[in-house]
């Protein structure tokens, strides 16, 4: 019964004209930004977080959480019509849905796409709503060594499962740790690493370090390889599917979903690692898997509704424990810290209709996707056609302006180009941004707790080991680190022997 | 490769590694007039510096590891579109509040297209306006950002 009044208090929140209205404008921006190329929705939730400073903070993380979801729509789109995924939670649907727009069945693609997404979105509403309370009661009863312990658990599985080498994941979330200490320090009031400089007092701002990382870097890494990109001019065929191809499709959404929803909670997956592993399951258990990458329906159907129903699962762990699993959510709880919302375990206790309004607004967001969306696609297919030499001063023009309205201060553009030039050398060495982003965001949190659980135990470090709920996560987080970095040795050497050779 | 040092195998992560050990070094440097304190009593130096070591002792090993051969590609530099791009957007930060929104935007827009390699002048030219424009509309008339429109030297907006 308290399931579904939590959901009824959720509704009632998200259907008020304005949530509404909020949800459908962040599920537009959303799609148009996943549809353009060089800017994902990490950027552009920074870019417009300040925008939304005026809402109440309910309806701005409604549009937040709008644009991101819809990225993941907009992405496929491009990924079936053009080959090219606008997102990084696309690229497996580029496999078997380019190959269907190839053979003329774009139009079928697009549709279980939306599809695939829609079902995926309503089910992990409800894993949201069904996981949710358990997980807060559990973390509401944790302690300042235990949350450590866990902040450690999420930033090392954080690594751990996203792509890129774990050295230089962990070595950025360890600098943006320390980033994190840029500021005046809680327990003092000393302002550390300021240099006299009083915008720094209150510690960098995470829209600028955002931007520079995100955008501006971004931007100049794609102008090395400017206009790759061809418009395929195939007929997009009816938008509709035959009966056949849905039941054909209908097991790899449902499986695709319980993938997505599963891998969604777990710190670091989300969307991208959903897709992935749905297009591997399903290759696997065909009975033709050589039909993959020729267009088979099933690899559209599992990775588009595994990656929205990660999408949005991973807002399990930031609702519930204040604990972002990927950029984006680092993003949302910066977004809730700017609103005055500490994240943690309270805000479903002293703020039910932000918690159930965001959730019920999912649900709401991704039927608007589908009922809206798939009839805009020729108008998404045309702005494909704008070439990216004019896109991309409107990115750095928005990205400039966005930074500056964050304080309404310069200085904050100035961050941003510091950490565009950074961002830059970054990826150009090998460093994913992300795990800086992720440590930027929690480093106050970690060393709050870190501080107040050694007070408790008075400067005693054992307090971490010697219980069995912090040894657990501590285990844990070695575990994962030991098992991620054993394979990529391997790996290593067979790349030697093949040198040697 | 001949005449360069054959030892290093990985450049790429040679770099990736003296950087990390360099912030690592700044920050053991900087945090070190600030109190300790102890375990049990944390001053405000003592997360940065056991971060600082931290970020010195794993960023040693992947100095280490750039010995080790490699398959990756390694890293090509193009200076130039970055370097574009990043000078139109201080040149917004230096002229927006004296030159107002809608120039300094215009003057972003120019500016940044040249880092393209499909540069054109008068689609360039064209687009400044337009966004200039849009800019203003968009962020001061329906946002009210708090920016000049037009130059401040005859009177401001």
């Amino acid at each position: 019964m308290e399931f579904l009044n939590n959901l009824a208090l959720g509704f009632g929140v998200a259907l008020t004209p304005i949530n509404v209205m909020y949800a459908f404008i962040g599920s537009l921006v959303g799609t148009l930004i996943g549809v353009l190329p060089g800017i994902g929705p990490v950027a552009t939730i920074a870019m417009l977080l300040p925008a939304t400073y005026g809402l109440p903070p309910v309806t701005a993380l409604i549009m937040l959480a709008g644009i991101y979801y819809g990225a993941s729509y907009g992405g496929s789109t491009t990924a079936i019509l053009i080959n090219l995924p606008g997102e990084m939670s696309s690229v497996v649907t580029v496999l078997d849905g380019h190959q269907m727009a190839r053979q003329g069945r774009a139009g079928a693609a697009l549709c279980i796409a939306a599809l695939g997404s829609l079902f995926a979105g309503c089910v992990a509403t409800l894993v949201i709503a069904a996981f949710a309370p358990p997980l807060t009661e559990l973390a509401l009863s944790f302690d300042a060594a235990e949350y450590f312990a866990l902040m450690v658990l999420g930033l090392v599985s954080a690594v751990a499962l996203a792509h890129g080498s774990v050295l230089k994941s962990v070595l950025m979330t360890l600098l943006g740790l320390l980033l994190g200490t840029i500021g005046s320090d809680v327990n003092t009031g000393l302002a550390r690493f300021s240099f006299d400089v009083p915008e720094l007092i209150d510690g960098i701002g995470f829209v600028a370090i955002t931007m520079g990382l995100f955008a501006f870097a971004e931007v100049a890494i794609n102008l090395e390889s400017e206009d790759k990109r061809a418009l395929s001019t195939e007929h997009i065929g009816g938008l509709w599917i035959k009966w056949a191809e849905f039941k054909q499709a209908f097991p790899a959404m449902f499986r695709g979903t319980m993938i997505g929803s599963l891998l969604g909670i777990l710190p670091g997956g989300g969307a991208t690692l959903s897709a992935f592993a749905s297009y591997t399951v399903e290759k696997r258990i065909a009975k033709e898997p050589s039909r993959f990458g020729r267009g088979a329906i099933e690899g559209v159907a599992g990775p588009e509704s595994a990656n929205n129903a990660g999408a949005q699962t991973s807002f399990i762990p930031m609702l519930t424990l204040g604990i972002p699993s990927n950029a984006v959510m680092a993003l949302m709880v910066g977004a809730m810290i700017v609103h005055n919302i500490q994240p943690g375990p309270e805000v479903m206790t002293k703020n039910p209709e932000l918690f159930w309004g965001l959730i019920a607004s999912m649900w709401i967001g991704n039927a608007m996707l589908v009922v809206l969306n798939l009839p805009l696609i020729g108008i998404w297919v045309r702005l494909l056609r704008v070439p990216y030499r004019l896109l991309f001063p409107l990115i750095l023009l928005s990205c400039a302006i966005g930074a500056f309205s964050a304080n309404n201060n310069m200085f904050d553009v100035w961050v941003a180009m510091v950490f565009g030039l950074l961002g830059y050398v970054f990826l150009k060495l090998g460093c994913e941004p992300a795990p800086l982003l992720l440590g930027y965001i929690l480093g106050p949190m970690l060393e709050e707790n870190l501080r107040r659980a050694l007070v408790l135990s008075r400067g005693d470090f054992t307090v971490f080991v010697t219980r069995p709920a912090t040894l657990t996560m501590l285990l844990a987080a070695v575990a994962l680190l030991a098992l991620i970095v054993a394979p990529s040795i391997r790996r290593k050497r067979a790349a030697v022997f093949v040198e040697e050779n | 490769m001949r005449g360069r040092a054959q030892w290093i195998r990985n450049p790429k992560d040679l770099l990736a590694g003296l950087l990390f050990v360099s912030f690592g070094v700044v920050a053991l440097v900087l945090s070190g007039s600030y109190p300790i304190g102890s375990a049990a009593r944390m001053g405000p130096g003592y997360f940065p510096r056991m971060l600082g070591i931290l970020i010195i002792g794993l960023g040693a090993v992947l100095c280490l590891r750039s010995l080790r051969p490699t398959a990756e590609a390694q890293a090509t530099w193009h200076w130039r579109p970055l370097v574009v791009v990043l000078a139109s957007v201080g040149l917004f930060c230096l002229t927006a509040r004296w030159l107002g929104l809608a120039l300094a935007g215009m003057l972003l827009v120019f500016g940044s297209s040249m880092a393209s390699r499909e540069f054109r002048w008068k689609e360039a030219l064209v687009s400044a306006a337009v966004l200039g424009v849009a800019a203003v509309v968009v962020f001061v008339y329906a946002l009210g950002m708090p920016l000049p429109v037009w130059p401040t030297v005859f009177g401001g907006r």
